[in-house]
């Protein structure tokens, strides 16, 4: 919990992998998990005589992101080179912007148990990715692949404007849920699509200036941010108290130990010697793209969710289900097209049969075997009478396994309710006559019989009578 | 062919071989084999690194077969030297540094491949000083070149195997690049044509960068209207070059035959400064007078930033060295040191044994002026007195078509007697520094000789993309002189 | 303000190039001679004067997002000073 005498402060700079085909300087793919070096073209690989050319993929990416956070798009931002030598970077530089980058500003909201917090974004700028170095033993050395060099990386950079391990993780989750809503990045933290570096300092409570404070580097999962930020703001806690000083410096998180260590300090920190690249030119962005993509931003989250619950009236619980991805109420939003005015019924079925479906069968929504057009055509023989809820189930396994729409697998398996008064009745009356017994019960007083003899004329009817016809009916004949 | 024959041909401009080439009184077989065998009698210059016979004598038969199946076009079969700052596939591509020895590159330069499409076959590549970084032919991995003139001068530099190759009439043409003077003061060296397009016409892709907002590639020929009909084949826009300028192919001969009178030549006072030493200045002068005589009219103009050019290029061009050097790490390509203990000391030992002294100079003060606390005294500054001196050009340009001046202030100096003093090596470039900064097209042309019968260069300048009516303004010189159709004593 | 022997150190270590303490007190000399001729450029007033990092201006032009490129691997080795399993070598990366 809160330490009563400290406050801590973090800041969030969080690299997310842009969903582009290319890389955002080369023609060459980004797929993951290619053989090692196949996907590193000339540029890639930095042979003498290439150039970069920017990739619009890339940019059009970041101006999404800079118009779902209310941040400015600059119209005119610098590629800058950052200048240093590690085998996993080709050049000798990393293409990135400096001074001017594309995005400034914004913010995201969080919500950290029912508390709502706006944290204020510095910047997104784009850049390239290194490539990777493997350990694995080459007798004694290290192998380089160069596949991911060039990778397109949006990084975005909040303020220190965390005050726990809670908000940090809720404002990355918040983050995480955002960029795949946009689809900017397929978000997957497996493979280092979405990694964050945590700047972390402490301050006395009460302290204006901020504490000297440490970058963590890499961390590529919810749990490992949440336990490395609790064990920094332990370990410099600690480290005051006992009298000693915060270093600054960047520092690893191992997750075996649960512990972060030093990977270096500032004495022997870069310099970067940034420069604007000269073999790019100033990006310009104009309103008309901006436009444009504006116009083909999907609602956010939270704007989604408020017409869920203001236009059709369902709840912010069902709301909230529905806007756990872009699928999901991309899902709804087609059912309910095709079946106006049963929001609640819709997304009943949605979170209900078809979610509970998936997770046992470990498909994807996008993969699913019922469209929501099909979904939404099971759903109107239901609220046309054709179905009772019961049925509907049986009829949606048949669909699942591939029987059909709905109207086939009804017309294959003569489903069809049994809503004709006529019919009904002379079912009811055949009941009546052949178990007395059950009613005089039931004129007794006993509400059972009552069931019995419900469940009779359904068993009569091959469960196919409408159930609610059939208890209207047999109170008339009884009373 | 007798001997008489062959040395004339040799001597051929590009437009007299285009001639002879299409009425198939010579063949590209027959080129290219000439000018091997001179190549070869004249390797003691160094003036070429790498020579296949095998790979051109193969593109000469390929432009030979072109021109059988009815293809025409002025460079079909016409031979060429590339140097060894454009990457090629056939030949070793090293840019004269012990660092990329051996260095075969997967794929052409885009200046290559135009020329080559243009039927132009390859006789090599030629030496320069390493990654272009020299005043002299010095700094090469692979020996200095010598000038055909005296072989005791430099030839000149940083492309100073192109303009060897050419004042000996090895190769009618050699391919060259100039970022602070590169193209210019070498061709004034060594008495021939040497022409700097605008920044950003010719594709930079392929081409070993030395300082990327200043490299521009050009030519090295025996005239001006060579280098128009050769550089109206190499101008062509470049998708993978974001600096390239994406404008519609020009024919650069269009005003080869336009008169110079009227023509307002600019004369910068600046220029004729006590530096100047009198030898260059009289036949300079004297070049000036030519002009008036054919009708052109001089203009005083003043550039008094251009004095600061030289501060500024040896900022700006070692910035930008500092880091494009960096890949030169020996992890993917290029020299490794064969003992090391670690990870960073097999970078710094590669690269200690890579790279020659003058590089790692360049390298030290570029990482020194963007170093953090620098930056702004150093780099931006030097960026913004950088647009002072275009602005003064861009000025100029009001009230004149063309600047006239010298190339160098004085002519080849000798071996050795600058090689110790960096500063009095990076002061021969005081006239061209300016023209580079501004990213405008400027060539030199011979006019003279001066001290030792060593050449004088007249040095040309246009506004941006006016190279047709620089290169006009030379080619009316050279109709009215024959300065250009000098040749050194024993080529 | 004339250079010292650290500086150069310094570069040279930023530089990556390792470099002997007889050449760094011979390039200090020479680095200084260069900066004394640098120093003249610094006393021209450019306030207000916007930096000039291309000569012609302009804006960066844009790829579209296309897969253009294909496996390289096997060229880029032939250059390499040492590969293995279509890896570069390097001496152990101790992060």
């Amino acid at each position: 919990m809160a330490n009563p005498n400290w406050e801590v402060v973090i800041g969030l700079e969080t690299h997310a992998q842009l969903s582009t085909q290319s890389k955002i300087f080369s023609g060459a793919p980004t797929a993951f998990g290619a053989e090692p070096n196949s996907q590193a073209s000339l540029v890639d690989l930095a042979l003498p005589g290439v150039l970069p050319v920017l990739n619009r993929g890339a940019v059009e990416r970041a101006i999404r992101f800079g118009l779902s956070v209310g941040a400015t798009v600059n119209r005119r931002s610098i590629f800058a080179r950052k200048n240093y030598f590690y085998p996993d970077l080709p050049k000798g530089y990393q293409i990135s912007q400096y001074e001017i980058p594309v995005v400034s500003g914004g913010g995201l909201t969080i919500d950290v148990g029912g508390v709502e917090k706006y944290v204020r974004l510095t910047r997104a700028h784009l850049e390239e990715d290194a490539g990777k170095s493997l350990h694995e033993d080459f007798h004694g050395m290290s192998g380089i692949d160069l596949n991911r060099a060039g990778t397109p990386l949006l990084e975005i950079v909040s303020e220190p404007d965390m005050r726990s391990s809670a908000e940090a993780v809720a404002y990355a989750k918040k983050l995480h849920e955002l960029v795949q809503w946009i689809g900017i990045c397929d978000g997957n933290m497996q493979e280092g699509s979405f990694r964050c570096d945590a700047n972390v300092s402490v301050r006395r409570r009460g302290t204006e200036t901020f504490g000297t404070r440490c970058e963590i580097k890499n961390l590529n999962s919810f749990r490992f941010l949440e336990q490395a930020i609790e064990y920094e703001v332990e370990r410099q806690i600690e480290l005051i108290e006992g009298g000693g000083r915060v270093v600054q410096e960047t520092r690893l998180f191992d997750p075996d130990r649960v512990e972060t260590r030093t990977m270096r300090s500032k004495e022997d920190a870069q310099d970067y010697r940034y420069f604007p690249d000269p073999d790019l030119l100033p990006l310009v962005i104009d309103d008309a793209w901006i436009d444009r993509v504006r116009a083909e931003m999907p609602a956010l989250p939270e704007a989604q969710r408020a017409r869920l619950v203001e236009v059709h009236g369902l709840s912010v619980q069902d709301a909230q289900a529905l806007t756990a991805s872009r699928a999901t109420v991309d899902y709804f939003e087609a059912m309910l097209a095709a079946l106006p005015g049963e929001a609640k019924l819709c997304a009943n079925w949605l979170m209900g049969e078809l979610s509970a479906r998936l997770n046992r069968e470990q498909v994807d929504l996008a993969r699913a075997p019922i469209d929501a057009p099909q979904l939404a055509a099971l759903l109107r023989r239901i609220t046309d009478g054709t179905l009772s809820g019961k049925m509907a189930k049986d009829v949606f396994d048949a669909m699942w396994n591939g029987e059909g729409t709905a109207d086939a697998v009804i017309a294959a398996r003569g489903l069809a309710q049994i809503s004709d008064a006529g019919a009904i009745a002379a079912i009811v009356d055949e009941v009546i006559a052949a178990n007395p017994k059950s009613v005089e019960e039931f004129r007794a007083g006993k509400d059972k019989a009552f069931n019995a003899l419900v469940g009779q004329v359904m068993k009569a009817s091959k469960g196919k009578a409408n159930p609610q016809q059939v208890t209207d009916l047999l109170r008339a004949r009884l009373g | 062919m007798s001997v008489d024959g062959s040395t004339g041909l040799a001597r051929a401009s590009v437009a007299e071989l285009a001639r002879l080439l299409a009425a198939k009184e010579v063949s590209a077989v027959d080129l290219a084999t000439l000018f091997l065998g001179r190549i070869d009698a004249h390797r003691d210059l160094n003036a070429f690194l790498d020579v296949r016979p095998e790979a051109t004598l193969a593109q000469a038969r390929d432009a030979d077969r072109r021109r059988a199946a009815g293809e025409t076009g002025p460079l079909l079969g016409v031979p060429l030297a590339h140097k060894d700052i454009f990457v090629t596939r056939d030949w070793a591509s090293t840019a004269a540094s012990r660092m990329l020895k051996g260095y075969m590159s997967p794929f052409d330069a885009t200046v290559v491949e135009q020329l080559a499409a243009a039927g132009m076959v390859c006789l090599g590549k030629v030496n320069c000083d390493e990654f272009a970084m020299g005043s002299s032919n010095e700094n090469s991995a692979y020996g200095p070149v010598l000038n055909p003139w005296d072989k005791g001068a430099v030839p000149g530099g940083s492309s100073g195997g192109s303009s060897a190759a050419v004042a000996a009439r090895i190769a009618p043409v050699a391919t060259a690049t100039d970022t602070g003077g590169s193209i210019r003061e070498p061709a004034a060296f060594t008495g021939i044509t040497g022409t700097k397009p605008t920044y950003g016409r010719p594709s930079r892709w392929g081409m070993i960068a030395f300082a990327s907002s200043l490299d521009t590639a050009g030519l090295m020929t025996v005239s001006a209207e060579d280098a128009a009909i050769v550089l109206s084949a190499m101008m062509g826009f470049d998708p993978r070059d974001s600096t390239s300028v994406d404008r519609p192919p020009e024919d650069c001969t269009r005003d080869l035959q336009r008169p110079v009178k009227g023509l307002r030549i600019g004369v910068p006072k600046e220029f004729f400064g006590p530096g100047l030493s009198p030898d260059v200045e009289q036949s300079v002068r004297a070049a000036l007078d030519v002009y008036r005589g054919l009708g052109a009219e001089l203009v005083e103009i003043s550039l008094p930033n251009a004095a600061l050019g030289i501060p500024v290029y040896y900022v700006v061009a070692p910035a930008e060295c500092s880091s494009n050097l960096s890949r030169f790490d020996g992890v993917r390509y290029g020299h490794r040191a064969s003992e090391y203990r670690d990870l960073e000391d097999m970078i710094s030992r590669s690269r200690a044994e890579g790279l020659g002294p003058e590089p790692k100079r360049r390298i030290l003060i570029g990482t020194y002026v963007l170093s953090h606390g620098y930056y702004d005294a150093y780099y931006l500054k030097a960026q913004q007195v950088r647009r002072l001196i275009a602005d003064e050009f861009r000025r100029a340009f009001e009230t004149c078509d063309v600047i006239a001046g010298p190339v160098t202030s004085t002519v080849a100096f000798g071996f050795g007697e600058k090689a110790a003093d960096p500063v009095s090596m990076y002061l021969a470039d005081l006239y061209t520094v300016p023209g580079s900064l501004a990213g405008i097209p400027s060539m030199s042309i011979p006019c003279g000789f001066g001290d030792k019968g060593r050449p004088v260069g007249l040095q040309l300048m246009a506004d941006y993309f006016q190279e047709a009516r620089m290169l006009g303004a030379a080619h009316q010189y050279q109709l009215a002189t024959d300065w250009h159709r000098q040749v050194p004593a024993g080529f | 303000m004339p250079l010292e022997i650290d500086d150069v150190a310094r570069m040279a270590q930023l530089a990556r190039i390792r470099i002997s303490d007889d050449e760094a007190s011979r390039t200090l000399a020479q680095l200084n001679d260069i900066f004394a001729m640098i120093e003249q450029m610094r006393a021209v007033d450019t306030e207000g004067i916007e930096p000039m990092n291309h000569p012609l201006g302009g804006h960066q032009r844009l790829r579209e997002d296309l897969v253009t490129e294909h496996d390289r691997r096997e060229a880029a080795m032939r250059n390499a000073p040492e590969h293995q399993d279509g890896l570069f070598l390097v001496p152990r990366v101790i992060e």
